[in-house]
């Protein structure tokens, strides 16, 4: 094994004190290989989301230690080494298409030569190099998450963290995105942390997946995913992709909490 | 949530045409009631002129209704820029230290309930009988509300816009230029619209309380007091063709400025 590029040891994080105190996660571990695409799989408000902003130097863990290439994550976010796309698209409303993807690169002090050359490759790469002069309003929602991708991958970082990113588009337009993030993702080197409530979308782009249960958050196990690459439409055809469907599904039931019925609505394969 | 189809960027709902024609009719409409309500109602022309008298008499007053206009808009332009510009500096620095913000926010939101304008004699016997405290009054009204407007607009940068800076370890300098500023935007046009009409008020109406004959609110005061209403109205004519035409030069510059705005936008 390669040294690891998150290293997440026993972390746990409170949000407020004394009765009002959640206990967002408890004792969290996990590693993820380089160009390794790990998802994380649970409830609404199991603190996965919060997990991921811990690797990303957005939130503190309250105890525990987290190494990213080595380094803290602090140290990480200023050797710009995230990508990260959110659940929302987050483009700026001011600027066109192109504008946007140029965002980091602007940021970050790159030689404005390169930026519309960089930014319009990876238009190009998620099919919206006929959109650039687009404001986002004038894009559908998928559209414009296409356009957060392209812009958290455009300064080519090490580690791409995805926050839910596909969760506010319908069932058919994520199983779309999910097919082009595989062809996207496969023209890059990231290591990818994934955040999803969809079983589905969590087996089909994963090598690994792991499932939490809620409250306090802690991982409860780990699924390899054994599907071969490239993943294409028909991988989600083949009788090994609903057995692992079905393992992920058995792996979020087998969580007492989540078999006392807490809300966690399953969803349709 | 349609994928494929993209709105077309050139495609506008509605024509120029579909757009102004109800405002047109309108004001059309609006002129011939009144002088309808005259003429019907044989109304003296002292208490209120028909809309073709007034016309006609500032015809013969042109000269010295535009001179006394222009120097009456000198003050309302020059007031504007200094309290609009004051604004967004002070914006610009309560933004920074949020604190203070919170301590001098509701004040500044109460300054908008005071009556300014009550301070114009006090502002002559600070600045002058001529275009100083005019231009004083003008800058006092036009501050606060540039002042509040730009501070929210600053301060109401969606959480996730600014996480995305951070993710890039973007100074602060970029995420004030590259995120606050733009950000905000919307919210200083709003003030700077406002800021118009505040701007002609503050100067007419300071005018009220003494200055230079050639002004427009010495003009009109003096003639409404001598029961001159016909040249009285013209000079409100005029007053309220530059208000209006501030007004439209700040929208017209919004758009220019903003065209990717709700606003200005017709999808």
């Amino acid at each position: 094994m390669t040294a690891p590029i998150i290293s997440v040891q026993r972390v746990s994080k409170t949000f407020g004190r004394g009765a009002g105190m959640t206990h967002a996660l408890e004792d969290v571990s996990l590693e993820t290989q380089p160009e390794e695409f790990v998802s994380i799989i649970g409830p609404s408000g199991c603190g996965k989301s919060t997990l991921l902003r811990i690797v990303g130097d957005l939130v503190e863990p309250s105890a525990g230690t987290v190494a990213v290439k080595g380094k803290s994550p602090h140290q990480a976010r200023l050797d710009r080494d995230y990508g990260i796309v959110f659940q929302t698209p987050v483009l700026y409303e001011w600027r066109t298409v192109l504008r946007n993807v140029e965002l980091p690169l602007e940021i970050m002090g790159r030689p404005r030569a390169e930026w519309d050359g960089r930014a319009e490759a990876m238009l190009q790469m998620v099919g919206l190099k006929a959109f650039q002069q687009h404001y986002p309003w004038q894009l559908s929602g998928g559209m414009q998450q296409r356009v957060a991708i392209a812009r958290a991958l455009v300064f080519n970082p090490s580690i791409l963290l995805m926050d839910e990113p596909f969760g506010a588009l319908d069932e058919m337009t994520r199983e779309r995105m999910n097919l082009e993030l595989m062809n996207i993702w496969s023209q890059t080197s990231a290591t990818v942390l994934f955040i999803t409530h969809s079983i589905p979308e969590a087996v089909f782009l994963s090598s690994r997946v792991m499932v939490m249960s809620p409250r306090p958050g802690r991982i409860e196990r780990t699924i390899m995913i054994d599907l071969p690459r490239p993943r294409t439409a028909q991988t989600r055809l083949v009788p090994r992709f609903f057995e692992l469907v079905t393992a992920v599904r058995e792996g979020l039931r087998e969580d007492p909490a989540v078999a006392a019925g807490h809300d966690f609505v399953e969803e349709p394969v | 949530m349609a994928t494929v189809g993209a709105v077309e960027p050139g495609h506008r709902g509605r024509t120029m045409v579909q757009e102004y024609l109800p405002a047109v009719v309108v004001f059309i409409t609006a002129i011939a009631l009144w002088e309808a309500f005259v003429f019907v109602f044989k109304i003296q022309f002292y208490l209120l002129p028909a809309p073709h008298v007034i016309i006609q008499t500032f015809r013969g007053q042109a000269p010295i209704i535009i001179e006394a206009g222009l120097y009456t808009f000198h003050e309302a332009l020059v007031g504007y820029g200094v309290g609009c510009g004051l604004g967004v500096l002070a914006a610009m620095a309560a933004s920074r230290a949020p604190g203070f913000a919170d301590l001098v926010l509701p004040y500044a939101i109460a300054s908008a309930s005071v009556p300014i304008i009550a301070l114009a004699p006090v502002a002559i016997v600070w600045f002058g009988i001529d275009q100083g405290s005019k231009i004083a009054i003008v800058t006092l009204m036009t501050f606060f509300p540039m002042f509040i407007s730009t501070l929210r607009g600053l301060l109401s940068v969606p959480p996730q816009s600014l996480e995305l800076m951070r993710s890039y370890a973007a100074s602060d300098g970029q995420v004030f230029l590259k995120l606050r500023l733009p950000a905000s935007l919307p919210y200083m046009f709003n003030a700077l619209k406002v800021g118009t009409t505040l701007a002609m008020i503050g100067a007419v109406v300071s005018e009220y309380f003494g200055g230079r004959f050639k002004s427009l609110g010495v003009y009109i005061v003096s003639n409404a007091s001598l029961i001159r209403t016909r040249e009285a109205w013209s000079g409100i004519l005029v007053a309220c063709a530059l208000s209006l035409t501030f007004y439209l030069v700040v929208v017209l510059v919004e758009r220019l400025v903003m065209p990717w705005h709700t606003s200005t936008r017709k999808a």
